[in-house]
């Protein structure tokens, strides 16, 4: 399958736009009408075709502009990518996952020949077309996971598993909801979840390490994770937050369809062969509620999880100013019908 | 107390002599003095001949925990003015230490969490360090935004000493910096800040 890739930006005139196929494929997160926080886990296998499960390394239109935006925030902050040294096997693991998959799935954008250790790859919507030798950093213009995931959409993560728990010890995270790789860097679960409310109390993080520990190769899995972000902005890092904080007042009820956007993380996991360490991807999705109030279901449901958070909730996520606003813009969207099971459309 | 409940902050489960350590090298800070003399206290002074003490008194210095320590004639007692040259006779004692030395910090969060740092680098296991806090509650806090850290901060919200942001201390630590978290309070709406409040005393 080829893809028409777009030219648009994700920052200042924020020209992002999914296109009518695009809407159709968005990861919509809500398979009911309220929403709890829970040990939300699948199997990541294929799923329907022209759904974002239709490969398990997604690559969709933004690709090469989600790249460019990267670029961009390593320039101004280069400590979005960063890996502890006992770490390269893992980083290695990684080059070898993505490519593979991407060019296993998109034969037309992306080639990889392996001859020996001696690896070609082409990623033909950058212009790229590197030979190195597998196992060889210096063989490479960067470091092998960030060479990788400055070619792979979504922020990644490699956890180091050890004394029953897992360490966060590699990264590269530059389009995250509002938590920091460089503060993080090293931490445990536990620790880099911290933050998080009400999900402790009632035992989601430890079923959820639990589960996690036991993960095997070649048995990846997945979840949705899901905020509101004002504008299509992907670095909204707490770096950042005295840049894109202000965005959350530009908010009126004549622009809340255009400006908020539903930002959805498909989460997924992959035990990796040589390091045991484990690949955590969290690719973000953004779709305006406009874009998204073109598919009924979806208008339906989402005023109704919105009204039924929880407090606590409310305020993590950064909701607390517009929700109202989105409410009621939503609510005309809203005829009370029910609502088919699942996330996909009807 | 401190808080309870940071997920990210580690657990300070107090200074307890190790009967089978065949060295003993204590860090401490200010009222970390009294963490020491508590076990001497409740275990008999035998563990004093194979110890070294180094104390930075800082704040305590009119307390003159210092002259204490010194008339209990521990192997080695030695006072640093301030925190850097602490640090510097601290790297000189890793270098030299053997197999059986036990490491015993304590004082404020923001000196343990500066010498666990020290520590870490010659590959100390994190779990065998006994660290116990005393003193003060302050906190030693990075600025998420210019990653300035400032130390002693006793107020939320607080000004950044290196980007003037005014800064919400968030109840997230990182070990590997030794700091909490400092994320602009006032991010949406510049200029609403609320006044500091003293939180951590």
């Amino acid at each position: 399958m080829t893809i028409t890739f777009k030219s648009e930006t994700f920052r200042d005139d924020f020209t992002f736009r999914n296109s009518l196929y695009n809407i159709r494929r968005f990861p919509f997160p809500f398979d009911r009408d309220d929403y709890m926080y829970s040990v939300n886990m699948e199997p990541h296998v294929r799923g329907k075709a022209d759904s974002v499960f239709e490969n398990l390394v997604d690559v969709d239109e933004h690709y090469v502009a989600e790249m460019q935006d990267r670029a961009k925030v390593l320039k101004e902050d280069p400590l979005r990518c960063q890996a502890l040294p006992h770490m390269m096997a893992a980083q290695w693991d990684v080059l070898e996952l993505l490519m593979e998959h991407q060019a296993q799935d998109y034969p037309a954008h992306f080639t990889l020949t392996k001859d020996g250790d001696r690896w070609r790859w082409i990623n033909r919507p950058m212009g790229i077309d590197d030979t190195f030798t597998f196992g060889d950093p210096s063989t490479l213009p960067y470091p092998p996971m960030e060479y990788i995931t400055r070619q792979a959409q979504g922020d990644f993560c490699i956890v180091d598993q050890r004394d029953n728990n897992l360490w966060m010890d590699a990264g590269m995270v530059t389009t995250q909801a509002d938590w920091s790789l460089d503060f993080d860097i090293g931490m445990n679960f536990m620790e880099w979840h911290g933050p998080v409310p009400l999900a402790h109390q009632i035992g989601i993080f430890d079923r959820a390490l639990k589960f996690l520990l036991n993960l095997q190769q070649g048995k990846p899995t997945r979840r949705l994770n899901w905020t509101m972000t004002v504008n299509p902005r992907l670095d909204t890092s707490p770096e950042n937050y005295h840049k894109w904080g202000p965005d959350r007042l530009t908010v009126t009820p004549e622009n809340v369809g255009q400006k908020m956007h539903l930002r959805v993380e498909l989460q997924s996991l992959w035990r990796l062969p040589r390091s045991n360490a484990i690949l955590f991807v969290i690719r973000c999705y953004l779709i305006s509620l406009e874009e998204l109030v073109t598919v009924p279901k979806w208008a339906r449901r989402l005023p109704r999880v919105l009204q039924s958070l929880p407090p606590e909730i409310i305020d993590y996520k950064g909701l607390t100013r517009n929700r109202p606003l989105m409410i009621d813009w939503l609510s005309k969207y809203d005829d009370g019908s029910p609502t088919s099971a699942g996330i996909h459309p009807d | 107390m401190l808080v309870q409940g940071i997920k990210s902050r580690p657990e300070y489960k107090g200074l307890e002599i190790d009967p089978h350590a065949k060295r003993h090298l204590f860090v401490l800070e200010g009222e970390g003095a009294k963490a020491l003399t508590d076990q001497v206290e409740a275990k008999g002074k035998d563990f004093l001949a194979r110890s070294e003490i180094l104390y930075l008194a800082g704040g305590a210095a009119p307390k003159a925990y210092d002259a204490v320590m010194a008339a209990l004639s521990p192997d080695i007692f030695w006072q640093a003015p301030t925190l850097q040259p602490m640090l510097f006779r601290l790297r000189a004692c890793l270098e030299q230490a053997r197999m059986g030395t036990r490491i015993y910090v304590a004082g404020t969060e923001g000196f343990i969490g500066q010498i666990m740092q020290v520590v870490l680098e010659y590959g100390v296991d994190f779990n065998s360090i006994h660290t116990e806090h005393r003193g003060s509650t302050a906190r030693r806090v990075q600025c998420v935004h210019c990653k300035g850290i400032t130390d002693d901060v006793t107020t939320s919200p607080f000004a950044c000493t290196h980007c003037g942001l005014s800064l919400l201390v968030r109840d997230h630590y990182s070990r590997r910096l030794g700091a909490f978290q400092g994320v602009n309070i006032d991010a949406e709406e510049p200029g609403t800040a609320p006044q500091p409040e003293e939180m951590f005393p």
